[in-house]
């Protein structure tokens, strides 16, 4: 991609037998994606995505996407600052433990927490009976089976920042009299806040296209649990048409997500 | 030192980690600038560390004014601490740097800024209050760090390696500067550096730790004038010996006589400046030294317009020279040189 790289490069072109996979491979990611934009139906567009049920999922999908990243950040940051900063036995259990979401089947993850939350499930029996909390096949549980999947990229993403970081900011500032959280709310997380930033933009993309956790703790009902990917899917089967149309709004994020952090994991590298 | 009373600082710092072991004992009277000098692993920043809360004590005690802090957590002592690489807040201006201590002390937005405002004027960076730490050149950010640690009217100041981070010259400046503010402060000052310069430019009393220990304390005209190891000789640029004195003869372990002015009897130091060895090519006769030795030069260094030898042989020695005798001389590694000093120009003490 840069130029500056350029004294890496193989002269004469490349052997044949390295091209010609590398140009399918290529080929592979991107003619997908040129077949969305060829065969949308560029005439009909604004009338598809002006439709109640596209609108209703889109707003639902951003809605629940955007809370569930808040969520995240919540919980997920000060689990980043314990992973980072304090030192307990099994440390590195905890951590793994933590990443296990990135590599888990998302449906999996949403057995998982139908199994936790679920009307009879082990903490949700008690949320029912005690509070009459029922999480799955709602809103929430959406937000819930999102977050699931989301939080571990922004616990990573912002435990790498808080190594990073020098942790003598935080010992200087408690030598001015700043108690530990002080120290970390007016020193560390202001030198962090790019690290959460760019966390928290990966978490609300990765939610945003959840799919396999969603629709097996909260369902498939439009206007409540269900969002973009799951509308896709649906529309796919009755109208091809709109499927495209809301798979093209969805690619168009991406690409803007990708555009916002492009600088960060440049210069990352 | 006249800290056993109430005011002022009196620590025994112990902290052992893994093998090694900090047993330190510090006391200073309000007014007091203290130095800890040593050379790199002695222990000196654990010590500070130890003194600011940011290291447990495993044993020891550590009393400020009379108050016992050993179980206080940093944040409630009365301590201010200048980090050798300032640890300025990069999102902060200047001005909220300063005004961050007072802040955590319970004043409001308003009044902290007051007091900041204040400080960075007695320090002479009214003009900066707006900057960010990465606008500052080193001398300025250096004085904004002794600033924020004051703002807070600290019963003890700490300062890591104060000068470390400055180039040669605004050193210079920063030196005279920082001993102006530790005059004007009231409280204790303790300061850690492994530059003999600035811990007698800067200190009254200066304590030398070596491998965790105290090795020698006293006044920099006194540690200078005795100096009882051979880091502290090296410091100070002084041949130093360790013997048994009789009379006007000091014997070393290994039987080598130094002859000296002193008479002085038992264990004893005898010291000698390197600009006080005569070196001869030949045995010199009619030579009213009472002191030869036959040395090997093991290696020459410039100082400036003067030659540093390196002699080993009967005494190990360093010995200054011009460039021109050293030119006569022919002297390069291995060449047999006879040293001859005056007794005149020793100084035996005791041990």
């Amino acid at each position: 991609m840069t130029r500056k790289s350029g004294g890496a490069r193989v002269r004469g072109g490349a052997p044949l037998p390295l091209l010609v996979p590398a140009l399918i491979g290529l080929a592979f990611l991107l003619v997908p994606l040129l077949a969305l934009l060829v065969r949308a139906p560029w005439t009909s567009m604004p009338e598809l995505l002006t439709s109640p049920e596209v609108w209703q999922a889109l707003r639902l999908s951003l809605i629940c996407a955007t809370a569930a990243t808040a969520v995240s950040m919540v919980i997920g940051v000060p689990l980043a600052w314990l992973l980072a900063r304090v030192d307990f036995p099994g440390r590195g259990l905890v951590r793994a433990l933590v990443t296990l979401p990135l590599v888990l089947p998302p449906v999996v993850g949403g057995v998982a927490l139908l199994m936790a939350l679920g009307r009879n499930g082990v903490v949700g029996q008690w949320l029912d009976s005690w509070f009459g909390i029922t999480l799955p096949f709602t809103t929430s549980g959406v937000v819930l089976a999102e977050a699931f999947v989301a939080m571990p990229f922004l616990v990573i993403s912002v435990e790498g920042t808080l190594r990073a970081a020098d942790p003598r900011y935080e010992e200087a500032a408690t030598t001015l009299g700043a108690s530990r959280f002080t120290a970390f709310r007016r020193v560390t997380l202001p030198l962090i806040a790019p690290g959460i930033a760019a966390g928290a933009v990966l978490a609300w993309a990765r939610a945003l296209g959840e799919f396999g956790a969603t629709i097996t703790f909260a369902g498939n009902f439009p206007g409540r649990t269900q969002t973009m990917p799951l509308a896709v899917y649906l529309a796919l089967q009755s109208d091809p048409e709109a499927a495209i149309a809301l798979s093209l709004v969805l690619l168009a994020v991406s690409i803007a997500v990708l555009a916002g952090l492009r600088d960060r994991w440049m210069t990352a590298s | 030192m006249t800290g056993t009373g109430a005011e002022g600082l009196d620590a025994r710092l112990v902290v052992e980690r893994g093998s090694f072991r900090l047993d330190v004992s510090l006391t200073a009277a309000p007014g007091d600038v203290v130095a800890l000098l040593g050379p790199n692993g002695a222990g000196k920043t654990t010590a500070l560390r130890a003194l600011a809360g940011l290291a447990p004590l495993s044993d020891g005690h550590l009393r400020l004014d009379g108050g016992e802090l050993d179980r206080t957590p940093p944040e409630s002592r009365p301590v201010g601490v200048v980090f050798q690489d300032y640890l300025l807040f990069p999102h902060l201006t200047a001005l909220d740097n300063v005004a961050f201590g007072p802040r955590c002390h319970g004043a409001g937005k308003a009044e902290a800024r007051a007091v900041a405002a204040d400080w960075l004027d007695r320090m002479g960076l009214a003009e900066h209050r707006g900057a960010k730490p990465r606008r500052l050149s080193g001398g300025q950010a250096q004085r904004v760090a002794l600033a924020r640690a004051l703002a807070t009217r600290p019963r003890l100041l700490l300062l890591d390696e104060p000068l470390a981070a400055l180039d040669a010259r605004t050193r210079l400046d920063v030196r005279a500067q920082l001993r102006r503010h530790l005059a004007d402060f009231e409280a204790v000052a303790v300061l850690v550096t492994h530059d003999p310069l600035d811990a007698m430019v800067l200190a009254d009393h200066l304590v030398v730790v070596e491998d965790g220990r105290v090795v020698q304390e006293g006044t920099p005209a006194h540690i200078a004038r005795h100096p009882r190891t051979d880091y502290i000789a090296h410091l100070v640029g002084l041949n130093l010996y360790r013997g048994r004195a009789e009379g006007h003869t000091v014997r070393l372990d290994d039987g080598t006589a130094i002859v000296t002015t002193e008479e002085l009897t038992g264990p004893a130091f005898v010291a000698f400046p390197p600009g006080a060895v005569t070196l001869h090519r030949d045995r010199p006769t009619g030579s009213s030294a009472r002191n030869l030795w036959r040395c090997e030069v093991a290696g020459l260094e410039t100082h400036g317009d003067q030659i540093r030898a390196d002699l080993t042989g009967e005494l190990p020695l360093a010995a200054d020279l011009t460039t021109v005798a050293a030119a006569e001389l022919d002297l390069r590694p291995g060449a047999t040189v006879w040293a001859t000093v005056k007794a005149a120009q020793t100084h035996a003490y005791r041990d």
